[in-house]
C-alpha cells in the first residue's frame, strides 16, 4: 500500500538546561491511509514527542517527514489533534469550541449555514446534542473528550492525531469512548494515529502498534499487525485467542524486552 | 460628653435583638412536640444564628472604632467626635448639589467631579495600557525592550508627575487627570502582559493546529485567557487612582474632594475633613466591589 504518512530517519534533540537530550533517534514509520496506528511505551520514550512531530508543533533535529506527498512543516488542520487534556477553550460553549475549528477550515469556501450544519453534524457524531450550548466546565470529563474529539474530525483531517485521548477517563467511560471512536473511524475512513499506554486499548482499536523501546535515544522496537476483523466487539474479542495472543506479544515487549524500573 | 452618649445608643440599641436571638438558640423545649415544626424552627435558627455571626463581629469592630474615636476625640478636643461629625454629615448630605461659585459646591459635586477625573484619567490608561500590556506580553522582545523604562518609571511617586504635567498642559486640571494617568497605566499594563504571557500552551496548541490568524489568536485565545489578569488590573489601577486624586486635586484646587479637603482644613472646619475621608473611603469601597463583582464573570 502506499504511503500517506511518513517519517525517515527522524531524529529528535532537545537542548534543555542541563545540555542536548537525544529523545528519538532514527525512527521509520509509513502509515497508509486510512490505517489506525497506535503508538505504545513506557512513559518517557518519546511517544508523544512522535506524535507532536507528526502534528508539526515540533519540528525534528533530523529526518524527513511527509504527509500526503507533502513535507510537514508546521501544525495544520489537515493533521487534527485531540489533546490529552481536551484543550477545550473554557470560555467559549461546546459549539463554538468546534465553530472555531469548523470556521478555520471550510469558512473560505463555504456559507455560515453550511458552517453550522457541519458542527451540529460533528456534535452528533460524539452523540452530545443536547449540551451543544453549555460550557466546558459544566459538561463531564468524558464529555469533554467527546468534543475535543468532534473538534477534530469536524475539520476532515487527513490525519487524526490523538494524544492518550482517554487517559484522564475512568475506565467505564474510557470503554464507551473507545467503541464510540471504533465505530467513528469505521464510518469515516480516518487515518488516525493514536499515543497510548493502555494495552487492551492499542489492541481494541489498532490495525498497527508501534512498539517503542526506552529513551533516551528511544526509537521503534517492534511493529505488530493486529489482523483481527472489522467490526471489533469488546466482548467477543474477550474470548479470541488471537485477540490474546496480540496482547501477549505487546505485554512481552513491554514487561520483558523493555522492562523498567517503576519510575 | 451627653452627645457621645447619644451617638452610642443606636449602636447599643441594635445589640440588642441580635443577642436575644443567639441566646433564644440554645434551649428548644417546645420543639419536641412537633417534629416537623421543630425542624422548621431549627432551620430558622440556623439562619439566625448564620446572619448574626455575619453581622455581629463588623458591628462589634466599628463600636470599638467609635469608641477609640470617642477616647481620642476627648484627649484631644480640637478633633471632633463621633456625634459632632455625624450631626454635621447630616446637615452637609442633605443638600448635596447645592452651588455657591466654583470654591463652594455641595458634597455630591465634589465626588462627582473627583470620579469624573479618576474615570477620565483611568479611562485613557485603559486605552494605551491594554494594548500596550498585550503588545509586550505577545512579543517577548518588545517586552525586553520596555521592561527596563517600566521598572524605572513604576516606583515614581504620583505626584512627582505633577509639575510635567502643569509644564505641558498649562493647566490644573488635565494636569491632574495626567497624573491619574501615569499613575494608574502601570498595573495594567504589567497585569496585561503577564496576563497574556501566561496564556496556557494548551490553547497556543489548538491555535497552532487550527492555524489561526493572529487576530483571531487575540481574539478568541489570548484576551479571554488573560480577561482576569486584565480585570485585576483594573482594579488595582482605579485604586491607585482613586489614592491619589486626593492629593492631585489638594494641589490643582477646582471642584474635587482633595480641594475640599484642603478648603476646608483652611476654614479650620475639621468635621469635614473627617467626612470627606469616609466618603473617599466608602466610594473606594464601593468602586473595588463593583470590580470584584465583575471579575466573577470572568473566572472560567
Amino acid at each position: 500500500m502506499e504511503k500517506y504518512v511518513s517519517l525517515e530517519y527522524v531524529d529528535m534533540v532537545f537542548s534543555g538546561r542541563q545540555g542536548k537530550f537525544c529523545a528519538l533517534r532514527d525512527v521509520n514509520l509509513s502509515i497508509t491511509q486510512g490505517e489506525f496506528v497506535s503508538v505504545i511505551g513506557h512513559s518517557g520514550c518519546g511517544k508523544s514527542t512522535v506524535l507532536n512531530l507528526i502534528a508539526g508543533l515540533l519540528m525534528p533535529s533530523n529526518g524527513v517527514m511527509l504527509c500526503a506527498g507533502r513535507e510537514i512543516g508546521g501544525p495544520g488542520p489537515e493533521r487534527a489533534v485531540v489533546f490529552q487534556n481536551h484543550s477545550l477553550l473554557p470560555w467559549l460553549t461546546c459549539f463554538d469550541n468546534i465553530y472555531l475549528a469548523v470556521e478555520r477550515v471550510f469558512g473560505s469556501t463555504e456559507d455560515k449555514a453550511s458552517l453550522k450544519k457541519r458542527t451540529h453534524e460533528a456534535l452528533a457524531l460524539v452523540g452530545l446534542t443536547h449540551s451543544e450550548t453549555k460550557f466546558p466546565n459544566e459538561i463531564s470529563g468524558g464529555m469533554k473528550q467527546r468534543v475535543g474529539i468532534a473538534r477534530a474530525l469536524a475539520m476532515e483531517p487527513k490525519v487524526l492525531l490523538m494524544d492518550e485521548p482517554f487517559g484522564a477517563l475512568d475506565a467505564l467511560t474510557r470503554a464507551h469512548l473507545q467503541d464510540e471512536l471504533l465505530g467513528i473511524v469505521q464510518r469515516t475512513g480516518s487515518t488516525v494515529v493514536m499515543v497510548t499506554h493502555d494495552v487492551d486499548e492499542a489492541v481494541l482499536l489498532s490495525d498497527r502498534i508501534v512498539m517503542m523501546t526506552n529513551g533516551p535515544a528511544a526509537t521503534i522496537g517492534e511493529i505488530l499487525t493486529v489482523d483481527l476483523a472489522r467490526p471489533r466487539n469488546r466482548l467477543e474479542l474477550a474470548e479470541n485467542p488471537q485477540y490474546h495472543h496480540l496482547r501477549g506479544e505487546v505485554l512481552r515487549f513491554l514487561y520483558q524486552r523493555e522492562a523498567k524500573a517503576a519510575a | 460628653m451627653s452627645a457621645t452618649v447619644v451617638a452610642l445608643k443606636p449602636e447599643a440599641t441594635e445589640a440588642v435583638p441580635v443577642t436575644e436571638s443567639k441566646s433564644g438558640s440554645t434551649p428548644p423545649p417546645v420543639a419536641e412536640a412537633t417534629p416537623v415544626a421543630g425542624e422548621k424552627r431549627q432551620r430558622i435558627m440556623n439562619i439566625l444564628r448564620s446572619i448574626t455571626l455575619a453581622v455581629l463581629p463588623p458591628m462589634l469592630g466599628l463600636a470599638f472604632f467609635i469608641l477609640i474615636w470617642v477616647g481620642i476625640s476627648l484627649v484631644a478636643p480640637a478633633l471632633p467626635g463621633p456625634a459632632k461629625t455625624w450631626d454635621s454629615a447630616v446637615v452637609l448630605f442633605s443638600d448635596p448639589f447645592y452651588n455657591n461659585g466654583p470654591n463652594d459646591q455641595g458634597i455630591g459635586w465634589n465626588i462627582l467631579f473627583s470620579l469624573q477625573r479618576v474615570g477620565t484619567g483611568f479611562g485613557m490608561a485603559a486605552l494605551i495600557g491594554i494594548p500596550l500590556g498585550f503588545v509586550l506580553g505577545r512579543f517577548k522582545f518588545v517586552n525586553d525592550m520596555a521592561s527596563p523604562i517600566i521598572s524605572l518609571l513604576r516606583p515614581v511617586s504620583p505626584l512627582a508627575w505633577l509639575p510635567i504635567g502643569l509644564l505641558v498642559f498649562k493647566a490644573a486640571d488635565p494636569a491632574a487627570i495626567w497624573v491619574i494617568f501615569i499613575s494608574s497605566i502601570w498595573p495594567l499594563v504589567i497585569n496585561t502582559a503577564m496576563g497574556v504571557s501566561k496564556v496556557p500552551q494548551d490553547y497556543l496548541n489548538v491555535a497552532r493546529v487550527l492555524n489561526l490568524s493572529e487576530w483571531k489568536i487575540a481574539t478568541k485565545i489570548m484576551l479571554p485567557s488573560a480577561m482576569p489578569y486584565i480585570l485585576t488590573g483594573i482594579r488595582l489601577s482605579i485604586g491607585v487612582a482613586w489614592l491619589v486624586i486626593v492629593a492631585a486635586e489638594m494641589l490643582t484646587g477646582g471642584v474635587g474632594l482633595g480641594f475640599w479637603v484642603w478648603d476646608e482644613w483652611n476654614n479650620l472646619n475639621v468635621e469635614h475633613i473627617l467626612i470627606a475621608i469616609f466618603v473617599v473611603g466608602i466610594v473606594g469601597l464601593l468602586l473595588e466591589q463593583a470590580l470584584l463583582l465583575l471579575a466573577k464573570r470572568f473566572n472560567y
